[in-house]
């Protein structure tokens, strides 16, 4: 199928994205106390670890970081589609009583962060949840809403948003591809 | 990437050396769920999972439960005791008769090689091999090799012996072909008359004389139960010089390469393949076998759940 592509956020842009999203963060969070990050495999878990940098930047503290994978937590699982490979979840601390934020790459119909929040109540009871995600492209399917976006995108149904990593997990660009 | 599009798991003969690698690291995903707190996920909810033992069992039995109860399945178990097989029906009818319960998979032990293909056939659910006469366990074997791979961190050129009676023993079976396929050198000893003819067909496997042939320079030592309940009594004088030429002891292991992970499918006969010191001896991982048998049996049961019809 050819489609269209379009670059929505550069390197730059996604770094100063992030940088933004991780003052807020620190704001609303009144520092690092008690805050975990844990990203959502995969994309979300390098953005994750970039975050985790621009806060060490900003604060000269380190986040504990985390990894969740939610394929098991999925609502399309009984499908009649090959099972997905299951990934590692990572999470070498206790997520008992910490503000904890999810991180995705893009948010879209809401399902993976369902799927995620479930999960991570797997794991430990919370202080809290929050959501930070680099992409919002709307068409939410469930009452889900993030709490640090890099980019608000509308799009329509028919587009696809992706965030393109280089070999070392970077975020290098997001692209919208549109079918044509 | 791999995908996994069977609806049975009878053999690793029929997987592929992808499909196998998929199953393994599904199954070091599932072990993390293993070691939470909350030892549960709700992938298979809704799922019924009937487990059809006709030979008994304890960690097979008990393995593959916990794997269905932590992926969320309703699981039944049906022990030889207490099936209707000691009434006389016939595996058919039985299978019959639970297909009308609507059960998702049905994980099966038979004393007769190759009764699982038979039962795939009558029915419209996976069927999962938990041990088929002489001819397979996969279970066991995904199990052995993820303990290997956990050590080692590969599995391709790794020089595994597999001692004992490898005519009666479906762990044997197995492992050549799922090792045979991820790239390792399997090499065999036993009693002549526990070897049967031709086995060094089945992959890249090597008959030896003995003992200690097999073990030289290896990075496993599999030893197999002598298993008195399904060979006769002609097979070997008695268990005391079984153990003087096949038993594994502090002695005999020192052939093998210093740090050689040690393995046995169990229950074990104390004394008689292995020695007490070896079983509980710092190169043992008869329990890490144990504790990743859930994982594997998990990722089994996973996959299948998303296999195509045949």
């Amino acid at each position: 199928m050819s489609e269209e592509q379009t670059v929505i956020l550069d390197t730059a842009g996604i770094k100063r994205a992030l940088t933004r999203i991780s003052h807020e963060m620190l704001e609303r969070n009144k520092g690092l106390e008690n805050v975990v990050l844990i990203g959502i495999r995969s994309g979300g878990a390098h953005l994750a670890e970039e975050i985790r940098d621009a806060i060490e930047v900003i604060e000269g503290e380190k986040v504990p970081i985390g990894t969740i994978d939610i394929t098991l937590y999925r609502d399309d699982v009984s499908g009649n589609l090959p099972h997905q490979r299951v990934g590692r979840t990572e999470i070498p601390f206790s997520i008992e009583g910490k503000k904890v934020v999810l991180v995705d790459d893009v948010l879209f119909t809401g399902r993976t962060i369902r799927a995620a929040m479930d999960a991570l109540m797997d794991h430990g009871r919370p202080c809290c949840i929050q959501l930070a995600v680099l992409i919002d492209r709307g068409h939410r399917e469930l009452p889900i809403r993030a709490d640090f976006v890099g980019r608000n995108v509308p799009t329509s149904l028919k587009e696809n948003v992706e965030v393109l990593f280089d070999k070392s997990n970077r975020a290098v660009e997001v692209v919208l591809q549109k079918p044509s | 990437m791999a995908e996994f599009k069977h609806k049975h798991i009878i053999t690793l003969q029929d997987l592929t050396k992808e499909e196998i690698e998929l199953l393994l690291s599904t199954a070091e995903s599932m072990r993390e769920i293993n070691n939470r707190d909350i030892k549960k996920v709700p992938t298979l909810r809704g799922k019924t999972i009937i487990n059809l033992f006709y030979e008994s069992s304890t960690r097979t039995r008990t393995s593959f439960e916990l794997a269905a109860k932590r992926l969320s399945a309703d699981t039944v178990n049906i022990s030889p005791s207490t099936s209707a097989a000691t009434k006389g029906e016939t595996l058919s009818d039985t299978a019959l008769n639970l297909l009308a319960m609507k059960p998702d998979i049905i994980v099966m032990r038979h004393a007769v090689s190759g009764s699982h293909s038979f039962l795939a056939k009558k029915v419209s659910c996976s069927v999962v091999n938990a041990g088929d006469g002489a001819h397979e366990h996969p279970s066991q074997a995904l199990l052995d090799m993820m303990t290997m791979k956990d050590r080692f961190n590969r599995l391709d050129g790794l020089k595994v012996a597999i001692v004992g009676d490898i005519t009666h023993s479906r762990v044997a079976r197995s492992n050549i072909h799922g090792l045979t396929k991820t790239g390792s050198h399997v090499y065999l000893a036993g009693p002549p008359t526990m070897m049967p003819p031709g086995i060094e067909r089945l992959g890249n496997v090597t008959v030896c004389a003995n003992l200690k042939e097999a073990i030289q320079d290896a990075d496993v030592v599999m030893m197999l139960r002598i298993q008195q309940e399904r060979q006769g009594k002609t097979l070997m004088p008695n268990a005391r010089e079984y153990a003087r030429f096949f038993g594994l002891n502090p002695e005999n292991l020192k052939f093998a390469k210093s740090d050689a992970m040690v393995m046995h499918p169990g229950p074990i006969n104390r004394g008689v393949e292995m020695s007490s010191h070896v079983v509980d001896g710092k190169q043992s991982y008869v329990l890490n076998q144990v504790e990743n048998g859930v994982a594997v049996r998990m990722a089994m049961l996973y996959h299948v759940c998303g296999g195509e019809l045949e």
